[in-house]
């Protein structure tokens, strides 16, 4: 067994809405070049959890955090940190398939023309590779000038990929990517996670029980906003150590 | 220092929005205070009561009077005339397109209705004129042709647009499951549109009807053109009135600034403002109160 | 039971017919405005009638300084309203949090627009045209006629910014894009059609104007064309009602006014048309 290096660590994470709170004390630490999935019941404040490490939960009026997320030993809620330069170095891709409303270029390109790049080579390059490394550019070299909605579910999922790997993210996070796609669109989407964290670190959040066992190298069990068991994802499916946890996996409830 | 850069300017540009919608609020509510700061101090001279109910409006008279009685009563009596068009023409016309109407009927009259709504008053008003006036003059056999009941139809059609859209939106928002239920026990589509569908979008249609009559209150050209001008209280409807609008429009431009038939027509405006303020709150509450019943959200 | 069912239909037929009656009532009703206007007013429209000043105490010639007077006021009203109203949007949309107070405004501004169009018209006349002295002017009228509109901008406007998914501004957000880039490069670009209805829609309404205009800018007769701002105008709208109102020789002048309002009743088809294509091309647009 490699030894892991530690990419993200979390601690003593509580999180509110208003007055309600949705995570309780969570503390775990997330390896490098690793898919860590997160699963759970629905409600159980895994989106909420996945949406702290680029800080999207900002956008949310009420919202208060407590706790520490440091990303390379730097603490990400640090007041002075610039949230603009966070999200840069963590990507991040929807539950829903979200392209934007432009061409299957112009959405690509997007990351870097915000970020201040104008070398129009560079750019072209630079959503050649994007798109090869979101295994969509044979399917759409020829078109890349068409409207983005025009792509099928599964494609539109695959250009939201590459749209956040131009940046050159460090960290990938994905909140149900496959939940509006079918079975072979869901394939191919885990098919490329698997190739993919060889460069990136990833965190997943499924409700797909095989899914996670699938794909993930760690699986971290949420309920009612707490952490209740997070191991090797062999372990976690095989032998868990809470009963809950495996009264969970073997559906006997959520 | 490219990012210092860009955080400068996402301040900046916070500011200037800032700036320039507090700038439109500030344009929008200047209004109402213009209204109180030039209408309020005609009441120094004439007390309030004398001026809603005071029965004669004689505003350059060497012994001036500003009741405005016939005023309010004629605004009154063109914008229920109004009604009394554009209920029937407004919710039939929508239950017609709702109902009735196939997919190429609808993509032609939606159109046509929202034209109907976007010709200028003063194309009405002339209309009215030279065309409906004349006619209902012969037709009737009155002696002028410029009369509260000529006012009264052209508003109608000109309400009707505002009734028909939003009866329509709001008989849209009505479930599908309502009418599948009375279709189930053996209604026809007539008793299901009456018994079912109308009492469902009620409030809604309702909603769309204040806001046609708030637009018929505060019409000025067509009733200026239309009405005849006569400042007495009406005895019928086929008579010639002056409603609180084309007062503000006939006299404003004689009227000396800081004089008191100045503040007596700003004093019109405050009124005429109060009564829209009035249907509109009562339309919002209404239309509140029935996307809570339908359980639609904002 | 055979005898209720025939009954039950018969209702059903006369209150259908009652459905189609008030439609066609309706239609029938734009059809004769439509219709008396277009065939008199054809008679008297010409190169001359466009492009001529009026002679010979408004009986001759044509309208072209009431129909330049009009595109000056609806320019100096759009550039007026137009950027106001959007940034206002804007500010209440995307930069305001969603509090009670931002509702407020919401409702306060859909009441403003339903205020009387003669009200704006006194509230011009006591803040531009006395307050700050710009006179019975183009500049007057123009500011008046744009504060009338800029309801209708903000709230299409706002419509529109909501309509816009959420989900486009979060992924803009996660890629590292400011708020300021968001909204320039997504929600404007994807809320521009809509805001495009509103602008061309109220363009077809400030045009056909008269009430706010009444004391703040128009005038019947000029000679020549306004050359400052300052300027008294001739105006369409006002011109059909001083016509008909103030004329001398009701003959002639009639036709004149008649001429006018198919001007007027062109543009607003117009504007209406281009509105609704724009609308329809949204729709087949994105289906999110």
């Amino acid at each position: 067994m490699d030894i892991n290096q530690i990419k993200i660590k979390v601690e003593g994470v509580n999180f509110y809405y208003g007055s309600k709170q949705a995570l309780r004390d969570i503390a775990l630490d997330i390896y490098k070049n690793k898919v860590t999935a997160i699963i759970g019941p629905s409600g159980c404040g895994k989106s909420t959890f996945i949406r702290l490490f680029n800080r999207m939960n900002d956008l949310i009026p009420g919202a208060r955090f407590e706790g520490k997320i440091l990303i390379d030993g730097n603490n990400i809620y640090d007041p002075k940190l610039d949230v603009v330069d966070l999200r840069r170095s963590v990507g991040m891709v929807f539950q829903k398939p979200n392209p934007f409303p432009k061409s299957i270029y112009e959405n690509v390109a997007y990351g870097l023309s915000i970020n201040g790049i104008r070398d129009k080579g560079y750019i072209a390059d630079k959503v050649d590779k994007s798109l090869k490394d979101a295994a969509l550019y044979s399917e759409v070299k020829n078109r890349l000038s068409d409207n983005a909605l025009a792509l099928s579910g599964g494609q539109q999922q695959r250009l939201c990929i590459a749209r956040a790997l131009a940046v050159e993210p460090e960290v990938l996070l994905m909140d149900e990517p496959a939940s509006a796609l079918d079975p072979t669109a869901t394939l191919k989407i885990e098919e490329l996670i698997h190739e993919l964290k060889k460069k990136y670190t990833i965190i997943i959040v499924t409700h797909n029980m095989q899914q996670a066992a699938r794909i993930s190298d760690y699986t971290a069990f949420f309920m009612m906003g707490e952490l209740i068991e997070y191991d090797i994802t062999s372990k976690i499916f095989t032998k868990p150590s809470k009963k809950i946890t495996e009264d969970y996996i073997t559906g006997r409830f959520g | 220092m490219y990012f210092n850069y860009l955080h400068l300017r996402e301040i900046v540009y916070k500011w200037i929005f800032n700036i320039l919608a507090f700038a439109s609020l500030l344009f929008l509510f200047g209004i109402t205070i213009i209204l109180f700061k030039e209408g309020l101090p005609l009441f120094k001279e004439v007390s309030a009561v004398k001026f809603i109910f005071g029965t004669s409006w004689y505003p350059t008279h060497e012994h001036p009077e500003y009741g405005i009685l016939p005023l309010i009563l004629a605004s009154l009596l063109v914008t229920a005339g109004a009604l009394f068009f554009c209920i029937p023409l407004g919710v039939g016309s929508a239950l017609y397109i709702h109902e009735l109407a196939g997919f190429k009927q609808r993509a032609f009259l939606k159109p046509l209705i929202e034209i109907l709504a976007a010709i200028p008053s003063i194309v009405y008003g002339f209309f009215g004129m030279v065309v409906v006036a004349p006619f209902l003059q012969r037709v009737l056999n009155l002696p002028v042709g410029l009369t509260a009941f000529t006012g009264s139809l052209i508003l109608g059609v000109m309400a009707t647009p505002t009734v028909c859209s939003i009866a329509e939106d709001a008989l849209s928002f009505v479930p599908k499951s309502f009418r599948e239920a009375s279709y189930a026990v053996g209604a026809n589509r007539w008793q299901t549109l009456t018994k079912v569908v109308l009492p469902a979008a009620g409030s809604g249609i309702s909603t769309g009807i204040i806001l046609g009559m708030s637009r018929a209150v505060g019409e000025t050209m067509t009733v200026l053109m239309v009405t005849g001008g006569a400042a007495v209280i009406p005895r019928s409807i086929f008579e010639p009135v002056r409603p609180m609008t084309s007062t503000i429009a006939a006299e404003m431009g004689e009227a000396v600034m800081g004089s008191i038939h100045y503040h007596a027509l700003f004093a019109i405006g405050l009124i005429l403002f109060l009564f829209t303020l009035v249907f509109n709150i009562i339309a919002e509450i209404i239309s509140r109160r029935f996307r809570l019943k339908l359980g639609l959200g904002r | 039971m055979k005898k209720t069912l025939a009954k039950k239909e018969l209702v059903q037929r006369l209150g259908f017919g009652f459905l189609s009656l008030c439609i066609m009532i309706t239609v029938f009703f734009l059809g004769l405005l439509i219709y008396f206007i277009a065939v008199r007013g054809i008679k008297v429209i010409s190169w001359e009638f466009l492009t001529q000043a009026p002679r010979r105490f408004m009986t001759q010639g044509g309208v072209a300084p009431a129909i330049v007077g009009t595109f000056y006021l609806t320019l100096g009203a759009i550039s007026l309203a137009l950027p106001l109203g959007l940034a206002c949007a804007i500010y209440l949309c995307e930069y305001s949090p969603k509090s009670s107070i931002v509702n407020i405004i919401r409702i306060s501004i859909n009441n403003l627009a339903g205020i009387p169009s003669v009200v704006f018209g006194l509230f011009g006349f006591a803040v531009f045209v006395k307050f700050f002295g710009f006179g019975v002017s183009i500049l007057s009228g123009a500011l008046t006629l744009g504060i009338m509109v800029l309801p209708g901008i903000i709230s299409a406007s706002q419509e529109a910014f909501l309509a816009v998914p959420q989900s486009f501004r979060e992924a803009s957000f996660a890629l590292g894009a400011t708020q300021w880039q968001t909204i320039k490069n997504i929600v404007i670009p994807s809320a521009l059609p809509g805001i495009l209805t509103g602008v061309i829609l109220s363009i077809g309404r400030v045009a056909g104007e008269t009430a706010p205009i009444l004391f703040t800018a128009a005038t019947f007769y000029i000679r020549g064309y306004p050359d400052s701002i300052f300027s008294e105008v001739m105006a369409l709208p006002y011109h059909i009602y001083a016509l008909m109102t103030e004329g001398t020789h009701p003959q002639e002048q009639t036709q004149i006014a008649y001429g006018c309002a198919l001007i007027l009743l062109v543009l607003v088809l117009l504007v209406s048309g281009i509105a609704i294509f724009i609308r329809q091309r949204k729709r087949s647009g994105y289906g999110h």
